[in-house]
């Protein structure tokens, strides 16, 4: 009677064993542990979306972690010194060069812009209620050692120079696997 | 009168959002581990971000004490 119950248990016992020698290997095979890091892709070149992401990132290095943004496609012209110009451009990129803003203080919101109004009214309310500006944020990401990436293709296709670029402590420029590589280790990761 | 032996006072009154945590993250390491910073804001959001920060960062918020006007938090350094 016990003999059959026996030898069942041992089975059981054999295949747990053989289960949890499966998991290990596969845990081996995960590779590198996540990091307390935020990997954001600044896809954007509005100027809501570019507060929203410069505040969670001033935030999250504030919380301890380490932050890598990468700026990307629209993203890039945010990036462009208020007053910078290059030489040496073809038609196109200069085309590039003068539709979209140069630089962060010359962007505007994805919604209720109103030709220029809105964008206006809130840079004014934000004064007003004491809000850190997108250069207040950027100094302050600086100093808190947030590392900006910039997007090799997007400079490429717009036709952006490197010395239109604002000066920043910890920039770089970079492809997407560096991207790949960042955010696959980290924790936390996002896209605006 | 605070029941909190204080090392120092840090007044953010008038900063909004994110300035509470990150002058908080850059004044932490000006006192010893085990001190206490006693913390005045009038960002209402501190009242739920400083205990956020607190456990990411491995800190520890003693009390919030919402004042007339103003936000009182006591945070002890444990890391």
């Amino acid at each position: 009677m016990s003999a059959p119950a026996t030898m069942q248990a041992t089975t059981h016992y054999q295949d747990l064993e053989f289960q949890i020698a499966e998991l290990r290997k596969k845990v081996e095979e995960l590779g590198p542990a996540q990091e307390n890091k935020l990997s954001m892709i600044v896809f954007s070149g509005d100027l809501d979306k570019l507060l929203a992401s410069m505040i969670i990132a001033t935030g999250a290095a504030a919380m301890g972690m380490k932050v890598v943004l990468f700026f990307t496609f629209w993203g890039t012209a945010a990036l462009r010194k208020a007053n910078g110009d290059a030489r040496g451009k073809d038609f196109m990129s200069k085309m590039f060069g003068w539709m979209l803003p140069k630089g962060r203080n010359k962007t505007k919101l994805s919604q209720m812009n109103m030709g220029g109004m809105g964008t206006a009214m809130l840079k004014g309310l934000m004064k007003k209620k004491n809000a850190p500006s997108l250069d207040q944020l950027f100094e302050m990401a600086g100093q808190l050692g947030v590392e900006i990436k910039v997007c090799e293709m997007s400079m490429d296709l717009m036709g952006f120079k490197r010395e239109e670029i604002i000066d920043y402590p910890n920039l770089e420029y970079v492809g997407v696997a560096t991207f790949l590589n960042h955010s696959r280790k980290s924790i936390n990761q996002l896209f605006i | 009168m605070s029941a909190h032996a204080v090392a120092k006072v840090l007044d953010l009154k008038g900063l909004p959002c994110p300035m509470p945590v990150v002058k908080m993250s850059q004044e932490i390491n000006s006192v010893k581990v085990g001190e206490i910073i006693e913390v005045h804001t009038t960002d209402p959001g501190s009242l739920a971000d400083f205990p956020a920060w607190a456990d990411t960062t491995g800190n520890e918020v003693l009390e919030t004490k919402q004042r007339e006007g103003s936000i009182q938090i006591f945070v002890k350094r444990l890391k």
